[in-house]
């Protein structure tokens, strides 16, 4: 342990640990851009900066590890002096256009300017003539805004593996910009939206679909749907003052029936059809099929795109289940609206996701129109959908809890915890195990595919078989698994794994792309656990037991992995360029 | 990690073998191919992302880094002026300007008629002809900014 001093008070830390945070634990906040609880310190915005007694240097204490007898001033008329000289030449390279950007509100270059009282522009405004991207239909990149603090390019590059995103040029000219200066949707850019989620100013936002879905509100003639995924509910409080993790779920459902939407789903009960779905798929496979597996997950749309783009060899073992997303749209066009003798051409079915991606997703293929049109007209991520609600004038906290609509709408515990990494895996080997043995679980929880770690791996004995499983997260964890399978496959030696999980985003989607801004582990644990907290109250915790599952196999999908299941519920894949050019 | 298939040059894979697992071999390469070709061409700088399994993103951001590396052919006629001291107190930026508003290109950028190449370089050697302009290695001083058509032009009709 270090013993130093900070601004007079003793702290004792860890070896290692940095000025930035010790500092954090004796309750000193040093104001930061760059650095970023994810992620390792870049040194590039020089705010952080502090005085150590016996240097004339000010050292950066996002990137200086704390030393034994230090004695550090974080605070003193002079550091704020040059503090406030460094957030003045970065505004001096940043539009002024607070009032309509993305972060308007919720900015962290905003929020500091404010802290040190920034009344006027301090240096000539001169703004770098570059072009705002929108060629991903996912996320806005306005490389103008951007401060150069690096975070989105390591995210991209280091702990997503996708490189869509790189620095161009240096100094005074570096920008953000896939190579060579390519729209980011010729690029290998998978949709992730983590940059988004981790861009400290509006350089990169989601691109917001609001406008639209008030039109189709607003139109008589349509008949709107909405559904909301899992990790939605966990998370949306944040931007009303809940606290993390507070499961929301039925004031969502009243704030969008007060929003004018004529039936309120749960993408949920689109998970346990996935379940269902997939877990048949497994089975199959594990049982007749040996030479495609392991089975491979495919909820996540930027998963999906990242192994169509760079391991494309593997679209054969994929799971050819649509996400739960799909599926509700599938059957909300189809089966739903034939129950209501509704014309599906006049339906708007709109969703709301913790994901940037999953805006893609809704246009990425013909299966995607499997009622005949687009099945899913929008999709808004968990930002948008709480700056709607705040539009329409709505009482969020004191909104009293509604229930959703009948028949896509009841859902169990194993479909609420497909929010967070590792539920997939949990739900799909309940169902399982019930489909192999015919017996029910003692003990339905499967600890050892819980938790953050990058890549959990394990074994589940289902009835006479060990099913061996592995669960990756942050795509940059995807290569250590695929790279067991690929070297088994080509040594022809015996399969590391029978079943394999994959979320793009860290955590899974409790830490999707569009969530609320700030994520930390922290936040991620605390949403995590307001799923698995649902899923324990659940009274029914298996997806093949939810009635109107059941009720939809007999009435209109016959068996799962049916005929009609594969024409409304799977899709097909394809190998695609990382650039287009 | 690179699955865009292209077709590779021998003389790409050559060069990557001669440098492959050596320290710093992505910067090694790229000086002989810019040497070569006279800057680095995207379909190689592809071919090179797979063949060194380095991402394309990163290739790019080392050529953009170093002024060495150029992205575009080089005109036929590369005029450099210099921005240093000397020739900027005695009015090159003005020089500057006369070059992009006749040939409609910005520093590092060829005319689209491919004939000439703007770089603004530190000093050319000759202070005391402030300020200084060179087209393709020839010295013209004390230039005044209605005397650069008159330059140009010469190289417009020689070619």
């Amino acid at each position: 342990m270090i013993s130093a001093k900070i601004n007079g008070i003793t702290v004792s830390v860890p070896e290692g640990t940095t000025i930035l945070d010790a500092a954090k634990k004796v309750n000193v906040k040093i104001p930061t851009l760059c650095k970023h609880p994810d992620l390792p310190a870049t040194a590039s915005c020089g705010i952080c900066i502090v005085k150590v007694k016996g240097s004339n240097k000010m050292l950066r204490a996002c990137c200086t590890p704390i030393e034994q007898n230090m004695e550090i001033i974080t605070h003193d008329a002079e550091i704020v002096d040059v503090r406030r000289t460094v957030i003045e030449l970065i505004l001096s390279k940043h539009p002024n256009e607070c009032l309509t950007c993305g972060r308007n509100g919720n900015c962290e270059l905003q929020t500091l300017a404010a802290d040190f009282g920034i009344r006027r522009d301090a240096f000539p405004n001169c703004v770098p003539d570059l072009k705002s991207d929108i060629s991903t239909g996912t996320i806005v990149l306005d490389p103008r805004k951007c401060i150069s603090c690096g975070r989105c390019v390591t995210v991209c590059q280091d702990v997503q593996n996708v490189w869509a995103l790189s620095f161009l040029e240096r100094g005074f000219d570096t920008r953000i910009s896939p190579a060579g200066d390519i729209n980011l949707g010729e690029s290998p850019c998978v949709r992730c939206g983590q940059c988004s989620a981790h861009c400290p100013t509006g350089a990169i936002v989601e691109n917001c679909e609001a406008p639209v879905v008030w039109q189709a509100l607003q139109d008589p003639e349509k008949y709107c749907v909405v559904q909301i995924a899992p990790a939605v509910r966990v998370a949306i409080g944040e931007a009303f003052g809940f606290e993390p993790g507070a499961n929301l779920t039925g004031k969502i459902y009243a704030a969008l029936r007060r929003m004018g939407f004529n039936a309120i789903f749960d993408t949920n009960f689109g998970a346990d059809l996935t379940i269902v779905e997939e877990a048949t798929e497994f089975v199959t496979r594990f049982t007749t099929a040996p030479d495609k597996l392991p089975l491979i997950t495919s909820c996540c749309p930027s998963w999906v795109d990242f192994m169509e783009k760079f391991h494309s060899d593997m679209k054969d073992i994929f799971s050819t289940c649509k996400s739960p997303q799909a599926m509700v749209g599938a059957l909300t066009k189809t089966y739903y609206a034939q129950k209501k003798r509704l014309d599906p051409k006049k339906m708007f079915l709109v969703s709301i996701m913790p994901c940037t991606a999953k805006k893609y997703e809704i246009r990425r293929s013909k299966d995607m129109f499997a009622s005949g049109v687009q099945d899913i007209d929008i999709s808004l991520t968990t930002r948008e959908l709480a700056r709607m609600i705040k539009q329409a004038g709505i009482d969020f906290v004191n909104l009293p809890d509604e229930e959703p609509d009948y028949i896509l709408g009841e859902y169990t515990g194993a479909g609420t915890i497909f929010g967070v990494t590792g539920g997939v895996m949990e739900a799909a080997l309940r169902t399982a195990y019930d489909y192999v043995t015919g017996g029910k679980l003692s003990h339905v929880e499967f600890e050892n595919v819980r938790g953050f770690s990058g890549v959990k791996e394990g074994t589940v004995q289902v009835g006479p078989h060990t099913v061996k499983v592995a669960v990756a997260h942050g795509l940059k964890n995807v290569e250590y698994v695929l790279n067991k399978v690929k070297e088994a496959k080509m040594t022809g030696k015996e399969l590391p794994y029978h079943f394999i999980e994959v979320m793009a985003c860290p955590g899974g989607c409790v830490g999707g792309g569009g969530q609320p801004y700030g994520v930390t582990d922290e936040l991620r644990a605390a949403r995590a656990e307001g799923l698995y907290d649902e899923d324990s109250r659940c009274v029914i915790r298996y997806s093949h037991e939810n009635p109107h599952i059941k009720q939809l196999y007999s009435e209109f999908l016959g068996t799962p992995n049916g005929e009609k299941s594969h024409h409304l519920l799977h899709t097909h894949y394809i190998a695609r360029p990382e650039y287009q050019r | 990690m690179c699955s865009t298939s292209t077709t590779t040059s021998p003389e790409i894979s050559t060069l990557v073998e001669k440098w492959r697992g050596k320290k710093g071999s992505l910067i090694m390469v790229l000086h002989e191919l810019q040497n070569h070709y006279g800057y680095v061409p995207r379909d190689v700088s592809l071919q090179l992302s797979q063949q060194l399994d380095i991402p394309l993103a990163r290739i790019y951001e080392v050529i953009t880094f170093y002024n060495y590396f150029k992205l575009d052919p080089p005109g036929k006629y590369t005029i450099a002026i210099c921005l240093g001291t000397a020739c900027y107190l005695k009015g090159a930026p003005d020089l500057v300007d006369e070059v992009k508003n006749l040939l409609d290109i910005g520093e590092g950028q060829t005319s689209k008629d491919g004939l000439f190449h703007l770089d603004v370089v530190r000093c050319l050697g000759c202070c005391g002809l402030a300020p200084v302009l060179s087209v393709n290695g020839q010295i013209y001083g004390k230039v005044k900014r209605s005397e650069v058509m008159g330059i140009l032009s010469k190289y417009k009709k020689e070619d």
